[in-house]
């Protein structure tokens, strides 16, 4: 038996996840969605679960994690619901409440330490330098000022100390 | 002649450098000027940074709207995950001014300001709707008598309400920029399935994220296509390195690469070299 809680609606909408509310469980999205063909992820139960306030559950759930924000499922949804912008809101709920993979904390430490999701290596530099193109791009890589400044944001976001 | 600050991302310097090669020689010919969107950082990642913290997301997407509007200049950028990123943030800082109004006191920490004025535009999309078809067809040196495989991806087109590009569900923009040079642009199933890389599923799941893959390869190859052309370094990542362990060998090009070949640059141009499933031209 699962007891409703209200409460939770608000949480999701200040991550802009209220547009759950406008689903009437028609299933579209989950017979759309390619992850739903290969795991246990049912985009509907997903919503319901978010429209019931399943917090923990939802958050605890490996499910969540199947979604690869293709948009098959927001494409085609009959009450234009951002089913996708939903998936968002409760990571952001998930992460905020401690609950993130090994692996994708890494990408986020990725962009704390390189300013990119991925690492620069010797191989690349000498590709790219066999092109003609510079070593190093120009982006935060090449400039300590652009990569101190994104730096900031990333500290005044509090995003250093959520992965961190 | 049309000028963009191009935004480079991640996968295409820091993988592919061909990507950026190819994409800076074909504007070139095309008559697309191409200034270095210096200082840039990651997008950031719509299905990874996104899903941990908006906000984050969301201030960091502005500083490298802001680096752009400073220059005068729109973005243009090769990858689908950058163009989703950046779009979908510069779209909402438009409609929403309390948002960007929150956005920059965050920028406002590192003296920046972003006005919202930015526009963010897909290599792609540049090419079909500023160069046109029969522009390009007139650049092509070395028509090419390929059967392909048009992969779109997903944020290319997707959320369809915003981009307006094409019909989500059966596009076309992608098949007529591939046939311009010569190269046929096989019908097949699922066309427009996403290739399981995005959203955080490569990092966190790659088992399911190759399932994905190889759905793609089946339909692929039931097609008759050779080749398959991309427009986004991840899905160009998650095909060439995914399909030795599959038992598939196509080869992986992304659509600058493939207007580098019609227009006569040689392999060690595009940069080859980087791929982990070989292309024989």
């Amino acid at each position: 038996m699962v007891t409703p809680n209200p409460a939770f609606a608000s949480e999701l909408a200040a991550y802009g996840g209220e547009g759950a509310k406008l689903c009437f469980q028609c299933g579209t999205c989950t017979a759309s969605c390619p992850s739903g063909r290969e795991t246990a992820f049912r985009t509907r139960k997903l919503v319901r679960m978010a429209q019931l306030g399943m917090k923990e559950e939802l958050i605890s759930s490996e499910d969540l994690w199947q979604c690869t924000t293709c948009y098959a499922c927001q494409e085609r949804c009959p009450r234009a619901v951002p089913i996708v912008d939903v998936v968002i809101a409760i990571r952001n709920i998930a992460v905020a409440n401690g609950k993130i993979y090994a692996n994708h904390k890494r990408t986020g430490e990725n962009l704390l330490k390189y300013g990119h999701t991925v690492s620069i290596n010797d191989k690349v530099k000498a590709q790219r330098a066999e092109l003609g193109l510079p070593e190093i791009p120009p982006t935060v890589l090449a400039n300590d000022k652009a990569k101190a400044d994104l730096d900031k944001i990333l500290k005044v976001t509090g995003f250093d100390k959520l992965i961190g | 002649m049309a000028k963009y600050a191009f935004f480079l991302g991640c996968i295409a310097p820091l993988r592919y450098p061909g990507i950026e090669k190819s994409t800076r020689v074909v504007c070139e010919r095309l008559g697309i000027e191409l200034v270095d969107l210096n200082d840039a950082s990651c997008c950031p990642a719509p299905g990874v940074i996104k899903a941990f913290d908006k906000k984050t997301w969301l201030a960091a997407a502005a500083r490298n709207l802001a680096l752009a509007e400073k220059e005068g200049l729109d973005i243009i950028t090769v990858c689908n995950g950058c163009y989703g990123s950046l779009f979908d943030a510069a779209y909402e800082l438009h409609e929403d001014k309390a948002l960007l109004a929150d956005v920059n006191k965050i920028l406002a920490e590192i003296g920046m300001e972003y006005k919202g004025t930015t526009k963010v535009r897909h290599f792609a999309e540049v090419l079909y709707n500023e160069v046109g078809i029969e522009a390009i067809k007139s650049k092509i040196t070395k028509p090419l008598g390929y059967e392909v495989a048009a992969f779109y991806g997903c944020h290319f087109l997707k959320p369809s309400k915003i981009k307006q590009l094409d019909d989500p569900e059966n596009p076309h923009i992608l098949d007529d920029l591939i046939e311009a040079t010569g190269a046929k642009s096989m019908p097949r199933k699922q066309r427009t399935m996403c290739c399981g890389a995005g959203g955080g599923l490569r990092a966190g799941f790659p088992d399911t994220a190759m399932k994905f893959t190889k759905t793609n390869l089946e339909n692929i190859k039931e097609s008759g296509a050779k080749y398959i052309i991309d427009v986004c370094p991840f899905c160009h990542l998650q095909f060439d390195m995914g399909q030795k362990d599959l038992g598939f060998a196509f080869p992986v090009l992304h659509l600058s690469q493939l207007y580098g070949i019609a227009m006569g640059m040689d392999a060690k141009e595009l940069g080859l070299s980087a791929h982990q499933t070989p292309v024989k031209l």
